[in-house]
């Protein structure tokens, strides 16, 4: 194993994604993300690779768009108001079954809203990123980590896929530091990706990347198809981790940062006997209806709580997955606020029945 | 040896930050899970920076330090800002060359030392932050001597090697005053 060194969430990240064959970036800083953008800048000369910071966020996305149709390995980064102003391309890119990886370091909302963690894009980053029908793999790691170990990943979902694939991270996962293991470099195997337009030296039919098709009846045909796909993914795609799940009456659900403070309050209610355990998505789409089901289903399970850093939005997928079986509870901070594992162990105890 | 949770508060350019970065690579060092987490945005520019460090034996829940098991005050806001949070039977350093105000709870310990007038006279301007780190050490013993040394190469940058030098030497300061 190679040496675990301290890094910022946003520089490893960047730092994988280099790993994992990423020679391409446009972006425009926005904080807390701009740590990624500045490692960028610095690295990716040294790699023969391609930094370009644009002037905007929909000058950035746009050059995603062509650096994915020209099949190359192509990424960006923001935080929440930015992927905001990258929705239009975001559509496009997905419109035209494009891989790409977007990372959001989430900031509190709505509007310029502020700069500390938050996780209030849920809606936007799972359901509502742009216009028309179409979904984005969306992966969340809740450690330095996991920031790394999810970006190969995120590519190569996107390229088996052909969709772009989102790591929402937040604020408190892209500022801090921890120890982690960097990967090693991937060599020149990057997939083969025969509807790249890339040039051809008139040895075969030209690729077409287009997301505009007028006919309604060949604009569904394609949308279908897209959706078959999705449902693939759904079926195989679905991750999650269960912390103490076995035995658990109370299942507290949480991704991202708050699934850290959510573990330590599970972990301070057994201590205190209520038997508490964690479920904590990893791919927030598809969403892991599957654990959550199946915990759901359990005659041990005798509540749900969902803690978030918004008003409450993965809790009505959590609710659609439990589908009435068990009670669904939810506590949330939000605008930059961090909730403290005392406050959710508070929410354990009041839902176990307790004082 | 128990979770420690550091909270590290001062003026912005005092190297809250890299001490900081130095204790949790001395835990890293040690073998533990540890985190860092700064405080970052408008309160760095000109106010009080701070940064949340966490030693522990198990992976690390949240990364905020709330209730802090050591307080380290730099200046006198952070010592105002904090003091209540420190858990009972916690420990505030206080660096008394900047701060008149005593602290005012008797259910923690409280240290003082003159870190930034200790820094003057030896020559260490700027190093206040390494003879605190110093004094830590010493009233916490959170990690071997050895590993402190480690978590000092670890942080100071191969540019500015020559700095190890004089970190090794405030952090020496510190344990002995």
């Amino acid at each position: 194993m190679s040496e675990r060194v301290l890094m910022k969430g946003n520089e490893a990240l960047a730092e994988a994604a280099i790993a994992a064959g990423c020679r391409h970036f446009f972006g425009y800083p926005i904080t807390p993300q701009t740590e990624v953008a500045a490692y960028m800048a610095k690295r990716m000369p040294k790699v023969n690779g391609v930094y370009l910071q644009a002037e905007s966020e929909v000058a950035s996305i746009n050059m995603v768009l062509g650096a994915a149709a020209a099949g190359v390995r192509v990424m960006t980064s923001t935080s929440s108001p930015g992927v905001s102003l990258m929705a239009e391309g975001i559509s496009y890119i997905a419109g035209s079954d494009l891989p790409m990886l977007i990372v959001n370091v989430q900031r509190g909302g709505p509007g310029l809203g502020g700069i500390q963690p938050s996780q209030a894009d849920y809606f936007q980053a799972t359901k509502s990123t742009g216009h028309g029908d179409f979904h984005m793999i969306v992966l969340a790691p809740s450690t330095v980590q996991e920031m790394v170990d999810l970006v190969a990943g995120a590519f190569e979902l996107g390229d088996r896929y052909r969709m772009p694939t989102m790591v929402l991270s937040d604020g408190m996962l892209g500022q801090m530091m921890e120890p982690v293991v960097l990967p090693e470099p991937i060599g020149d195997e990057l997939p083969e990706k025969p509807w790249a337009a890339c040039g051809h030296g008139g040895n075969r039919e030209h690729n077409v990347v287009n997301s505009l098709y007028i006919q309604p009846h060949d604009l569904e045909d394609l949308v279908v198809e897209r959706y078959k796909r999705y449902d693939e993914i759904k079926k195989k795609e679905q991750r999650a981790e269960e912390y103490l799940t076995e035995d658990a009456e109370i299942i507290v659900v949480a991704y991202g940062a708050s699934s850290r403070v959510s573990r330590s309050a599970v972990n301070k209610a057994r201590e205190e006997g209520i038997k508490a355990g964690l479920i904590r998505p990893i791919t927030l789409w598809p969403f892991p209806e599957n654990a959550i089901g199946k915990a759901a289903d359990s005659e041990k399970t005798k509540k749900f709580l969902t803690v978030e850093m918004s008003m409450g939005q993965m809790v009505e997928d959590v609710r659609l997955a439990v589908n009435g079986r068990k009670p669904v509870g939810f506590y949330g901070r939000t605008g930059g606020v961090i909730p403290t594992p005392g406050e959710v162990y508070d929410q354990i105890v009041r839902l176990s029945g307790g004082a | 040896m128990k979770d420690l949770n550091v909270l590290l508060a001062g003026f912005g350019g005092q190297g809250v930050l890299f001490t900081g970065k130095v204790m949790a690579y001395a835990g890293l060092m040690e073998g533990k899970e540890i985190s860092w987490l700064p405080s970052y945005g408008p309160e760095m520019r000109g106010g009080t920076a701070n940064c949340s460090v966490c030693i522990s034996d198990r992976p690390i829940g949240s990364p905020l330090v709330v209730t802090p098991d050591v307080l380290i005050a730099m200046n006198l806001p952070s010592l105002e800002k904090f003091e209540d949070s420190v858990v009972p039977g916690g420990l505030i350093i206080v660096d008394s060359s900047l701060i008149d105000k005593k602290v005012e709870r008797a259910d923690v310990r409280t240290v003082y030392i003159s870190a930034s007038e200790l820094a003057d006279k030896n020559d260490l301007k700027g190093s206040a932050n390494m003879i605190i780190l110093g004094k830590m050490f010493r009233e916490t013993g959170f990690c071997s001597e050895e590993n402190l040394l480690k978590g000092i190469k670890k942080s100071v940058p191969a540019r500015k090697a020559e700095l190890y030098d004089t970190n090794v030497r405030a952090v020496r300061i510190g344990m002995s005053n």
